[in-house]
């Protein structure tokens, strides 16, 4: 069983857990992902490695509390275990190399942004991370970021913390600083990572998206989770999930993950409402 | 003196416009006497064509003549002498291409019956036998198995039945590959599939599931850790499209995540956490045992229409005759010789229509098959708002992108000998990882050829 040897509220909406699962820890590389399930008969949702401790043998998760098996997941305390835990899927994100990196992310997006940070920080790029909230209750890994960045800027939608604005404002005030990435690293909602492209594509530099479709096995056999890159159909499981953003049809990315929004939102409520029941 | 009714027992059945509308199994199977009377047609020919027919060579006219005296544990016994799972090739195998096609019977007349039979019997069997299988002693070597589906079941079970100690890495959260991720629940009830995979955990087969070998243990790291041969039975799990405009709108689905949908992740059930469209008018394009697997499903989750298209004719339809059968009887329409050019949207993304061309035969192709023309200016628009690809699957190349100097042919097929040796030492193949999308039965027949080979390999270390 994979138990829950951590358990920390970041903020009312996100929370990390630290899963004791010593194979993937040994393998797991930033940018990959696994799947879980809560319980026999729950639904497999994929989550993005926040990190990783390959001596402790364990994979720490960030989650927004969004639908039915998020509103279960929290639920669960430390000590207790998950019913399945898989991976590591995915191909790790490609970092070798590179000099000065912008990292932007957004919201519970941040979760996936800084284990790259973190190894882009080891191997010497000097990184400039823009992490974007709503406000200033859902500012999560600031510390973290901090450690990891020669820059670090806090955006806020209300400017309630940080600056008031868009990742892509402070973006685009770096880059009219005149500093000249060799990448832009964007992780957060599709809206989000439509807009940076925008912005990055006017200034030639190159951008790599982190995509987070639906998808049911994570191993290439669903098909769910494919996307249009470059004009040709990717499967995000194995082919990603980081891809180039110049390259990806957001537009069809963002359809596509509207399909089972209706039913999330009423399996949501319907978790929430039993929780309420037996809180009472 | 045999009977000699031209006729097989026919197969109680839920009826049609019953059993379109639920997912318990569609035959019910015969009853002892109907088992006796079938059994009592078979001629107990000396020279045994049906055996002949059957890619794990039963000794089918045995376990024949033990059923028509009324020993069904003794026609169990014959049977489990050579096929580890019988109460799921009972139910999936094309026996009309195999067994029952070489039948004398059939040259006037139907075929024993074959497949039901041997159904009945596994079925007797699993109800009547309170004999567990114990776990033979141990002949202190290890092999690993990757992949619980057909061929990896049989693979692992052979060689626990020689003593050796089996592990079986699995992808899925639940052990038995395409038996529940791909084929119903109606077709192949869960619980028979569950009763195999505790048969083999009772001689000692460990399964372990999570596992996505290529990922979190490569095929080297297993040798390392002291597995002595390696069997990869990961199937062909990788979805075809047809690349043709608007398949990736909302309501086009792969026939692998459609089905896994429904009957790994249970998504019909009421309260499943797992979700699923539930559509009006289905397209299931594609004429395989999925397609119609895919179409059946369609039709039970709700919806009104449900089409089959297909780009050759009747005669060529891959699916089991049964299938094509139980499929029309539950209203499924079939639209052949028609072929999908575009799928179209409305503003949300959503599939409103499926553009297709009808199609006309000409001359066979590679496949022996005649080839399907297209027939200029005949473009149709079909109404529906979920389409189905059923085209065929290819195997999945995680393993081979991580296992050193293995290889495999240009479409992905891990290239293996007769006996599954693949081009690395040690290492064995079968089942749909080489041949590409087949059958249950053939990944079988695979899976038991390779267990021998590596009996044979560690034997002459």
């Amino acid at each position: 069983m994979y138990r829950i040897v951590k358990k920390q509220v970041l903020n009312p909406t996100v929370t990390l857990m630290e899963i004791e699962a010593p194979l993937i820890a040994k393998k797991a590389e930033p940018g990959q992902f696994i799947i879980l399930r809560v319980e026999e008969q729950g639904e497999r949702i994929p989550l993005t490695v926040a990190d990783f401790d390959r001596a402790k043998g364990t994979v720490t998760i960030i989650f927004q509390i969004v639908g039915a098996t998020t509103e279960k997941l929290n639920r669960l305390e430390e000590g207790e275990s998950l019913q399945d835990f898989v991976g590591p899927l995915g191909t790790p994100s490609q970092v070798e190399g590179l000099k000065k990196v912008a990292v932007v992310g957004g919201g519970v997006g941040c979760a996936i942004a800084y284990p790259i940070a973190k190894k882009l920080c080891q191997q010497g790029t000097e990184v400039h991370t823009i992490a974007g909230f709503r406000n200033k209750d859902l500012v999560i890994l600031e510390e973290q970021f901090r450690a990891v960045s020669q820059k670090l800027k806090i955006m806020t939608d209300d400017g309630s913390y940080g600056e008031k604005g868009l990742v892509t404002n402070a973006l685009q005030a770096l880059l009219d600083e005149g500093n000249q990435y060799d990448e832009v690293i964007a992780i957060g909602p599709l809206v989000m990572m439509k807009f940076v492209v925008e912005l990055t594509k006017k200034y030639g530099v190159k951008t790599v998206v982190s995509m987070n479709p639906i998808m049911i096995d994570g191993t290439g056999m669903c098909g769910g989770c494919r996307l249009t890159v470059g004009g040709k159909t990717k499967f995000a499981c194995v082919d990603g999930p980081d891809f180039d953003g110049f390259e990806v049809d957001f537009e069809e990315a963002i359809a596509r993950s509207s399909l089972y929004r209706p039913f999330e939102r009423q399996a949501h409520e319907e978790a929430c409402r039993l929780f309420q029941q037996e809180v009472r | 003196m045999p009977n000699m009714s031209l006729k097989k027992q026919e197969m109680p059945s839920q009826a049609p416009e019953v059993r379109n509308r639920n997912f318990q199994e569609v035959a019910l199977g015969y009853t002892e006497e109907q088992a006796v009377e079938e059994a009592q047609r078979c001629l107990n020919c000396k020279n045994k064509p049906c055996t002949g027919g059957c890619p794990v060579q039963i000794d089918i006219p045995a376990f024949i003549q033990e059923v028509a005296n009324r020993n069904f544990e003794a026609a169990y016994k014959v049977i489990a002498r050579t096929s580890s799972l019988p109460a799921v090739c009972g139910r999936v195998c094309p026996q009309e291409t195999q067994c029952e096609a070489k039948c004398v019977r059939g040259i006037k007349g139907e075929p024993v019956a074959i497949g039901r039979l041997e159904r009945f019997v596994a079925d007797w069997h699993n109800e009547h036998s309170k004999e567990a299988m114990k776990k033979p002693a141990s002949n202190g070597h290890k092999a690993a198995i990757i992949g619980s589906g057909p061929s990896g079941l049989t693979c692992a079970g052979d060689l626990a039945k020689m003593g050796y100690e089996v592990t079986v890495f699995e992808a899925l959260h639940l052990a038995g590959g395409v038996l529940v991720y791909g084929i119903p629940e109606f077709r192949l009830p869960k619980a028979i599939v569950q009763k195999e995979i505790e048969g083999l955990k009772n001689l000692g087969v460990k399964i372990e599931t999570n596992m996505v070998i290529g990922k979190v243990l490569s095929i080297d790291e297993l040798l390392e850790q002291g597995f002595e041969a390696v069997f990869i039975g990961s199937g062909a799990g990788l979805p075809r499209f047809m690349g043709i405009p608007g398949e990736n709108l909302k309501g086009v689905y792969s026939a692998n995540e459609f089905l896994t949908r429904v009957n790994l992740m249970k998504a019909y059930r009421d309260g499943s956490a797992t979700p699923i469209q539930h559509a009006k008018r289905v397209a299931v394009v594609g004429g395989g045992n999925v397609a119609m697997d895919a179409a059946r499903c369609a039709k039970r989750l709700g919806a009104e229409e449900v089409y089959i298209v297909y780009r050759r004719s009747e005669e060529e339809l891959p699916a089991r005759a049964e299938e094509v059968e139980h499929a029309k009887e539950e209203g499924i329409i079939f639209k052949l010789l028609n072929n999908p050019t575009r799928i179209l949207g409305d503003e949300n993304g959503l599939v409103t229509q499926m553009e297709c061309l009808e199609m006309e035969l000409g001359e066979p192709d590679a496949s022996g098959r005649r080839r399907p023309v297209e027939k200029a200016g005949s473009e149709f628009l079909l109404d529906v708002d979920c389409v189905i690809m059923a085209i065929g699957t290819s195997p999945n190349p995680l393993i081979k992108s991580t296992t050193q100097g293995l290889e495999t042919q240009k479409w992905g097929g891990i290239i293996a000998d007769e006996n599954g040796l693949t081009s690395r030492t040690a290492v064995y193949a079968g089942g749909d990882a080489v041949t590409g999308a087949a059958t249950v039965i053939l990944a079988m027949g695979a899976g038991k050829t390779a267990a021998k080979a590596i009996d044979d390999y560690i034997r002459s270390k």
